[in-house]
């Protein structure tokens, strides 16, 4: 933009090129102004508290939720009570394909998700209308641009003892686990503020939106970044490691100690 | 005895000569290129395990001093300010980060890096395979005892070296590593916690240790092995190689290639055959991402915190072991779910060490072997190395209970309850079925060697019988059958003050143990008498004779 100013003095307004300059000003500002409001969570929470939202989740509860969970979120024997959850707790559920349950059992599994984005946020919407509870995330703390040092930092003290340094997942009692994490960074987020199934809640008393923001850097840091050392072999660490040395470092050469031992034919 | 050329020759090959003289006359070395040069190795794939290890051990050695350029072994705090993003301004000790400038600022640095790494691995590992052969095949005997423990003492001083190199980058993995074997030494009674604190320096993690395992790392241990590896690779020479029982081969002799030069060229290509597999492992295979695990930090531990896979089997006792076995006695604690596991994993280690000479003791067998085993020849012994390394097998795979638990979607108390059930059970089972099949695989061996092998092929004879033809082996292959040493069980005798000692019944019954069941060699005779008569019919007479007739050549 500087440059085409530049221009603009040398040549005045009109030269050829003000049109283009006066059209990139006009589209950056409306853009801009756009972003701006878009950006925040202004327009997610309007839509989430708009009536035909709230309604149409009603629906989606009533024919898919209510038989666990009640047809007021109030529970039963097959499934907690739902309200005050909030949107966040149904946002991560659903849209991680753990909601509905595919069965009965130590933990829900992450699958295929069985909803729609839409569908999603109306059901959201319908559970966070009936009771106060964690809302959908900021966007501004899903961006990526934290400080992934810290969020490193923090990452190692507050998560790695379930989900292993490098987020692939481990093993929990009674054949519950904590999964690798490859969810979006709203997941990630909702996951920490929710704290779902066997995991801790992370509130902003114990990690502030900042910090939770570093920790989804880091983590996209990792997955963007690839491996410095090579394939990652699952990174599982030194059992991976070991098994692989075994198999096809010490495989390898007895197969060539076998070839250079044959006899000729 | 050095070179002698004649007159007539090349400037260039008289010039060899002469220096070739030169140096002789002054060290006498021709003696010694004489004894080594003219070994004899016998072709087998599993006579070059060993040195796969020793070519393991010589990578690790040149990527080791690369290292110890760059790498910096102080636990002073420091902030990392080099190029890796993620760990940018974090505190952590001057070990950390210069092994974190090896692996992303110093060119070359993170591949030397795997490659000392993963030799590592695989030194072991070849060290593990090369001893489970030489067990297997009996080849521990008369006269090579000794060189088996100083063998089994490079292999504990190769698991030093692996533990005392994955602590030294300071980062959590290895910290969690130290804080188990602080744990380990803390448990012993008495003195546990003088040692640890003698250790560490004072308190874990303290500002020592890592300097400390450092000298360790490469100086003591270093020392040690390469002087234990030149004794074990001279007591090789001096032994000469054990062969495979064959035509020609006897406990007297070695057949086989000369050192110089068939051998010697060969090995050197294997030498950079092997180094090569390494690089190839180390340029597409990360190992150890210590940016990964980031600095040590004594709160954080991480879900699939394993050490490498040659202390899996101690991480794995501890795994196993079921809680709550501490009492109070004495106004100490004495935590038997640490005495316990320490035990367990002493046996293993003394056990096999000593185990040519509790087999001596029980065979009284005095004769040297040069001729390897075949390992279903030694029933018994075949049984008991199985048993061990199903026990081993169980404590490594306990290592990784999390992970098979997380894999194969299991819950991870019923991985542990099985591998405590394994742990215990397996080796009896383990030992049992493989004496069984090595006792059938010799039924079949002698079976093949009187009637040979069935051909498929049915004749009718001129009185109407039919018969199927056996095809015999020729003098070769029947050789390899047929040669093996034949024991029986020791008789319980009076000494010589007439008294049979407690020691000597002992001896006894496990000389019935180790030979008790037992199918003996075919004897020439047999061979002979079953080619005169008809297939059909002396296959189960002759078998009869022969198990009663066959004489063996007790000692």
């Amino acid at each position: 933009m500087s440059n085409a100013t530049k221009r603009k003095n040398r040549a005045g307004r009109r030269s050829p090129l003000a049109t283009v300059a006066l059209l990139a000003i006009g589209l950056l500002s409306t853009g801009g102004a756009y972003a701006l409001i878009s950006g925040g969570t202004a327009e997610a929470q309007s839509d989430i508290n708009s009536q035909q939202m709230i309604d149409e989740g009603e629906k989606l509860f009533s024919a898919n939720c209510a038989s666990c969970h009640g047809l007021n979120l109030e529970g039963s024997e097959s499934g907690p009570s739902l309200i005050g959850v909030g949107a966040a707790s149904v946002d991560f559920q659903v849209g991680t394909g753990r909601m509905p349950l595919a069965q009965q059992g130590p933990q829900g599994e992450e699958k295929p998700e069985q909803f729609t984005d839409e569908q999603t946020k109306a059901l959201a919407a319908y559970v966070a209308s009936l009771g106060p509870g964690p809302g959908l995330p900021d966007a501004r703390y899903l961006d990526g641009e934290g400080d992934a040092a810290n969020g490193s930092e923090l990452f190692r003290i507050n998560c790695a003892m379930c989900h292993n340094v490098a987020g692939a997942g481990g093993a929990l009692t009674e054949g519950k686990y904590a999964p690798a994490i490859d969810a979006t960074p709203a997941h990630i987020y909702e996951a920490m503020v929710i704290g779902p199934q066997n995991m801790p809640v992370f509130n902003d008393a114990n990690l502030s939106p900042e910090d939770k923001r570093d920790i989804i850097t880091y983590l996209e840091f990792n997955r963007e970044s690839p491996s410095p050392g090579g394939y990652v072999l699952g990174s599982l660490g030194p059992v991976a490691e070991g098994l692989f040395a075994w198999f096809f470092g010490l495989g390898a050469i007895v197969a060539i100690t076998v070839w250079l031992t044959a006899k000729s034919n | 005895m050095s070179t002698t050329t004649e007159p007539k020759r090349t400037r260039a090959s008289s010039y060899t000569a002469a220096a070739s003289n030169y140096i002789d006359e002054r060290t006498t070395i021709s003696a010694v290129v004489k004894e080594f040069g003219r070994k004899i190795f016998p072709d087998h794939w599993s006579f070059m395990l060993g040195e796969v290890a020793l070519y393991s051990f010589v990578v690790i050695l040149v990527t080791g001093t690369f290292l110890t350029f760059f790498y910096d072994p102080s636990m002073a705090e420091t902030h990392y300010e080099g190029s890796y993003v993620p760990l940018k301004g974090v505190e952590m000790s001057v070990a950390m980060a210069s092994t974190l400038d090896i692996s992303f600022d110093i060119r070359g640095g993170l591949l030397v890096r795997q490659i000392h790494h993963w030799a590592a691995l695989l030194f072991i590992a070849a060290m593990g395979l090369h001893m489970l052969r030489v067990f297997f095949t009996g080849t521990f005997r008369k006269p090579r005892e000794l060189n088996w423990v100083i063998g089994f003492v490079l292999f504990i001083l190769g698991m030093g070296e692996g533990f005392t190199g994955y602590s030294l980058p300071d980062d959590l993995l290895s910290g969690n590593g130290l804080r188990i074997i602080e744990g380990l030494v803390m448990g012993i009674p008495v003195i546990g916690t003088w040692i640890s604190f003698l250790l560490f320096g004072g308190e874990f993690p303290g500002t020592a240790i890592v300097g400390r395992l450092y000298t360790l790392h490469i100086l003591l241990l270093p020392a040690v092995l390469v002087a234990l590896l030149a004794l074990h690779l001279v007591f090789v020479v001096v032994h000469k190689h054990t062969q495979f029982a064959g035509p020609g081969r006897t406990n007297e002799n070695v057949l086989g290639v000369p050192i110089l030069p068939t051998f010697a060229a060969k090995a050197g290509g294997f030498f950079f055959i092997v180094f090569g597999v390494i690089v190839v492992m180390a340029t597409f295979f990360a190992i150890n991402p210590i940016w990964v695990y980031g600095p040590y930090d004594p709160s954080p531990v991480s879900a699939g915190t394993q050490p490498d896979w040659y202390i899996g089997f101690a991480d794995g006792a501890l795994r196993l072991i079921p809680p709550g076995l501490e009492i109070e006695f004495l106004n100490r604690t004495w935590s038997f779910n640490i005495l316990i596991p320490m035990v367990a994993l002493g046996a293993i280690i003394v056990l096999p060490m000593i185990y040519p000479f509790i087999e001596h003791w029980i065979t009284r067998d005095n004769r040297e072997h040069h001729i390897a085993d075949r390992p279903r020849n030694a029933p018994t012994r075949t049984g008991i190395g199985a048993a061990g390394v199903t026990f081993y097998g169980v404590l490594w795979a306990a290592a990784s209970s999390d992970l098979i638990a997380t894999h194969f979607d299991l819950a991870m108390e019923h991985v542990i309850h099985f591998l405590q059930a394994a742990a215990i059970l397996g080796p009896v089972v383990a030992y049992l079925i493989t004496k069984r099949v090595c006792l059938a695989l010799m039924k079949k061996d002698r079976e093949i060697a009187l009637h040979g092998i069935e051909s498929g092929r049915i004749v009718k004879l001129p009185g109407g019988e039919f018969i199927e033809v056996h095809e015999q082996l020729d003098d070769y292959d029947r050789w390899k059958l047929v040669s093996y040493n034949d024991y029986a069980p020791l008789m319980i005798r009076p000494n010589s003050r007439g008294k049979i000692t407690a020691a000597t019944r002992v001896r006894a019954g496990l000389s019935r143990w180790f030979f008790e069941d037992r199918i003996a060699p075919v004897t020439r005779r047999e061979v002979e008498l079953s080619h005169g008569e008809h297939h059909a019919a002396a296959a189960i007479e002759g078998e009869h004779q022969s198990a009663i007739g066959a004489d063996s050549n007790r000692h």
